[in-house]
């Protein structure tokens, strides 16, 4: 079988993903116990810097270029049910823990002194937040992702419910929690269902009941087109209301613009709906995704453009990002459902860069409404003069947004429309069509937001960024030209797993039609 | 015979320095030049040292980091890249002394951006000349737009930002719409982003989606300005005259036209052109552009708006003479790329000398000032000359081949808008050199610039040349223009060097 795994004893001698899921949730409560609260945002700090390195460790200890799951650890939990504690990662998903350990740092370092009431808790909400997202990338056993999956609601809930800076925020707390469950209640049949099928097919004749939810182990069970057909829907269902893909993206400016700026940077940078089709659907479901590859193609292609020319007329930046974001998922869908090599690359480099852009824009976006009190367009005009620094970082993301050469949305953008021009011309074509409304309604808030004469008395009077605002802006910004000229550790790291993926992908259609006769 | 050598690095190397250093001395202006000079010197002096190799049949070759794993930002410098490159590098050394001069005496804003944006300009321009593939052309020549960008709002108006808007949609929304999907189909067809002498397609590739996939990069070039995407070239004069005359006449522009040719000859290959029957496309499409921006421009009385239309027409000259099937034709394209940068920036430097010392824009109000500002107007009758093509000039050398290399391949269409267009650039140049000359002086003007002005004392400065600094470079430049039409085995030599 193409995916192995390298078991963390032996790669590097302790268990590094539950340490990684244990650190923040360990942080988290040690605030508890934490009377000064200068001193609770410190350990905070720290606990998510730990976390961080230690993320950064795991991504240089990682093998690159091979299919491999590594770090692996694996417990059984609930062994009637075939359910164990099982973590591991692979190229796919590496890239993604010490992006969520980033972005964490960055959550608490631009809410330093920006949360007004309830300090330790909202530090405790976000670190628990980070704990949940790392259990959904590196969970390899579909019942404990899942629980990783539901988890993460409870902190996004208090985040957005407490402190929310909106006046709407309840009901986008709530909003977004039955969105959320509307979501994951099929998916959770789809994972029952491929329970049951490995019942039915591994363990045919067998008395006693053999479930299994272990991504590995159903890999090698083969379930029949018509049910893998049902199974894509219930699963993609769920991611793609998390994703969120067009049409279910409705949740998302509601809980954007309403929520505080620690839920918008996590909702617009971590591309967890995307990240399931990619890990969970294409290669559990390799025939489906074959077969419904257009109308998934074709659903991102529409997102990308629709999400380009919404965003084209918002005057509000949080807004235009949110759709922004609409339209990203859109081109990242569309390469990953290329079902290539360039392809599913450019979606993962895309959902990186997403990961690194989105959010330092929305930072952007939230230190200039913590400071003139508003992101809508009519506040602004003539920032570069007031604020030059703030208007050079938000240059830089932006050519990451419009995806030029040289930044990381580019290489991004490029390898996804190589991977639909091979899938078909004209999808690229259309694609490169999103990529230049991108650079219209981009340029056309920067022009002006931040050109023209001062005509506000609040702009005049706006400070520039604090040095800890710009550490993070300038820490995205490293990455995104990082990944903009020297792409290839990135590629290397991912590359192995995604080969592995296309290959399953283009070899299992006979097979998989083989065994359901 | 490939000599791997860092050398195209350092000359991209020497202008970024440059625009460092320009920001770093921002408060001290005589030293904020230095640099500038400094950088274009550097950077000529790599490029020169380049000259010999080729000469010698060689190619340098320097990679700097892969992209991806079959893409790489890499350079190859031949003897088409060291043709535009030496020019640009050239001009810009003599376009700094200019704007020295152009630049205070204007007392223009954020001088200092200026010149750090003009040095990025030039090393994006480098860029594109010295890149070995389509993926690094690519990388640069948006970097080019960018870094052109503040140039052209530089007056910050709204209608300089409008120009500046009109711009950006022009070179990105072409730039992503067409060249971006080209250089993808190419990959997809051939397998490889590098430019190749002999072209990279197989004998077998299907030549409908060859033909498109060409006019894609006729489209994505937009830079090249050819109709109907030349809308950008004129609304862009706004920019002050440096800026016109090093970017709109020189590097922006010639990019584009560079980037044709390298299609041509290192993607397509010139048999394969011809083959497609490209060829005859792009000499219609060439001559559709000549002949309407020759028309155009009979009827301005803007001397900058002339100056623009006629750069559209002439950079279809070199376009023409990539699409002529003959290396006679294909000569007077290329050696054109130096002659009309030379013509070119002359008549911008004059421009920028008449604004200067009497605040004329139009034509018809320049009447007489020959006798004022003799040197200036010397030198824009020996640009015109030049770009109308009559001999000893170096337009002339352009033509002849041009002419010569029509007629040998049997086009005769385009031996005749040769000659119309001539004809009407003859009639649109002369009369502003007639108007200059022989209208009658401007008898009341002093007083009314005066006024303008707000400064009546300057109503007794008799109007004369304004500054060395705007004078010796346009001498320069003129000089040279007539050097190259005695002597066009200069750049021959060079230019032989692309057909080895």
């Amino acid at each position: 079988m193409i995916f192995d795994e390298i078991f963390a004893a032996e790669q590097i001698g302790f268990p590094i993903l539950t340490l990684l899921i244990v650190i923040p949730i360990a942080s988290a409560i040690l605030l508890a116990f934490i009377k000064d609260e200068n001193f609770a945002r410190w350990a905070a700090l720290s606990g998510a810097l730990v976390e961080l390195v230690l993320a950064l460790v795991m991504v240089c200890q990682f093998i690159p270029g091979v299919a491999h799951m590594q770090f692996a650890e694996r417990v059984e939990w609930i062994s009637t049910l075939g359910i164990s504690y099982h973590l591991g990662v692979d190229g796919i998903s590496v890239l993604f823990v010490p992006l969520t350990a980033f972005l964490t740092v960055m959550v608490i370092l631009i809410s330093w002194r920006a949360v007004r009431f309830l300090n330790k808790l909202y530090f405790a909400a976000v670190l628990a937040f980070e704990a949940t997202v790392i259990g959904v990338f590196v969970s390899l056993d579909l019942f404990v992702f899942f629980i990783f999956w539901e988890l993460m609601l409870v902190p996004s809930y208090f985040l957005l419910k407490l402190w929310g800076v909106g006046p709407e925020r309840q009901h986008a707390g709530l909003k977004y929690v039955m969105y959320m469950l509307v979501g994951s209640a099929p998916m959770l049949i789809g994972i029952v269902l491929l329970g049951i099928n490995h019942h039915n097919t591994a363990g045919a004749g067998a008395a006693a009941p053999f479930y299994s939810f272990d991504f590995l182990t159903l890999l090698n069970v083969p379930i029949a087109p018509p049910l893998q057909t049902l199974i894509f829907f219930l699963l993609g269902f769920g991611f793609a209301v998390k994703g969120p893909l067009f049409p279910f993206h409705t949740w998302m400016p509601a809980a954007l613009l309403e929520g505080p700026a620690a839920m918008g940077i996590f909702l617009v940078g971590l591309k967890l709906g995307v990240y399931g089709f990619i890990r969970f659907v294409i290669p559990l479901l390799p025939v489906a995704s074959a077969e419904w590859l257009w109308l998934m193609v074709l659903l991102g292609l529409f997102a990308s453009l629709y999400g380009a020319l919404i965003a084209m007329v918002q005057p509000n930046l949080r807004r235009l990002l949110t759709f922004a974001s609409v339209s990203h998922v859109g081109l990242a869908t569309l390469g990953l459902f290329s079902l290539n090599q360039q392809g599913m690359q450019g979606g993962i480099v895309m959902l990186i860069n997403l990961g690194f852009v989105s959010p330092g824009l929305f930072i952007l976006a939230a230190s200039l409404r913590a400071r003139s009190g508003s992101s809508d367009l009519f506040a602004f005009g003539g920032l570069a003069r007031q604020v030059p620094l703030l208007a050079t970082f938000f240059f830089l993301l932006g050519m990451a947004v419009i995806g030029l050469p040289g930044t990381s949305g580019f290489t991004g953008e490029f390898l996804i429309l190589q991977g639909a021009f091979l899938l078909h011309p004209a999808l690229a074509s259309v694609a490169v069509l999103a990529i230049i409304l991108s650079a219209a309604y981009l340029l056309m808030f920067y022009e002006r937001a931040f050109f023209g004469p001062v005509t506000r008395p609040a702009v005049k009077t706006l400070p520039d960024l604090v040095p800890r605002e710009i550490a993070v802006a300038a820490a995205t910004c490293v990455m995104v030209l990082w990944i903009g000229f020297y792409p290839a550790p990135f590629l290397r790291i991912t590359g192995g797993s995604v080969a592995a993926l296309v290959e399953r992908v283009n070899g299992s259609q006979p097979t998989a039609m083989h065994s359901s006769e | 015979m490939e000599i791997y050598s860092s050398k195209p690095f350092w000359a991209m190397a020497a202008a970024f320095l440059g625009a460092i250093l320009i920001l770093v001395a921002r408060k001290k202006p005589n030293l904020r030049e230095a640099c500038s000079i400094g950088a274009g010197v550097a950077q000529l002096a790599v490029i020169l040292s380049m000259v010999s190799a080729v000469l010698n049949g060689g190619t340098l070759h320097f990679t700097l980091s892969s992209f991806l794993p079959q893409v790489s930002i890499a350079f190859r410098v031949d003897a088409l890249a060291l043709l535009f490159a030496a020019t640009a590098s050239f001009l810009w050394i003599v376009t700094i002394f200019y704007s020295i001069g152009y630049m205070r005496l204007h007392r223009e804003q954020n001088q200092t951006r200026f010149y750090a944006a003009v040095a990025l300009t030039l090393t994006a321009t480098m860029g594109i000349a010295f890149a070995a593939n389509l993926f690094t052309l690519y990388l640069f020549y948006e970097a080019l737009t960018f870094s052109t960008y503040p140039l052209v709002t530089h007056a910050g108006t709204d209608e300089a930002n409008a120009a500046g808007k009109r711009y950006i949609a022009y070179h990105l929304g072409t730039s992503i719409a067409f060249l971006l999907p080209a250089i993808i189909l190419t990959y997809t067809l051939s397998g490889t982003f590098d430019f190749r002498p002999q072209g990279v397609f197989s004998a077998g590739a299907n030549t409908t989606v060859l033909v498109v996939l060409y006019f894609l990069f006729l489209a994505g070039a937009a830079k090249a300005a050819l109709v109907p995407f030349h809308a950008w070239l004129p609304a862009a004069m706004v920019a002050p005259v440096p800026v016109s005359s090093l970017l709109h006449a020189v590097a922006v522009v010639n990019a584009g036209v560079f980037l044709i040719f390298r299609v041509i000859l290192d993607v397509f290959g010139q048999d394969l052109f011809q083959q497609l029957n490209l060829g005859i496309a792009t000499a219609v499409i060439a001559s559709i552009t000549i002949m309407l921006a020759s028309f155009y421009a009979l009827r301005l009385d803007n001397l900058k708006a002339l100056l623009a239309y006629s750069t559209i027409g002439q950079l279809a000259y070199m376009i023409l003479g990539a699409s002529l099937p003959n290396q006679t034709g294909e000569t007077g394209g290329l050696i054109h790329i130096v002659n009309h940068s030379f013509s070119k920036i002359t008549l911008f430097f004059a421009a920028g000398s008449i604004l200067l010392a009497s605040h004329k824009t139009k034509i018809s109000e320049m009447t007489g000032l020959g006798r004022f500002l003799p040197w200036t107007l010397g030198a824009f009758t020996v640009g015109s000359l030049s770009i109308i093509g009559i001999p000893p000039t170096a337009g002339f050398v352009t033509k002849y081949f041009l002419a010569i290399g029509s007629i040998q391949s049997g086009w005769l269409a385009v031996f005749f808008v040769l000659l119309i267009s001539t004809l009407l650039s003859a009639a649109y140049y002369l009369r502003v050199v007639r108007t200059v000359f022989f209208g009658s002086p401007p008898e009341h003007d002093n007083a009314a610039r005066g006024e303008d002005e707000g400064q009546p004392h300057a109503a007794l400065h008799p109007m004369g040349e304004v500054s060395p600094f705007i004078v010796a470079p346009m001498l320069l430049t003129a000089g040279i223009a007539v050097v190259l039409g005695l002597f066009p085995n200069l750049v021959l030599v060079l230019v032989r060097q692309v057909f080895r």
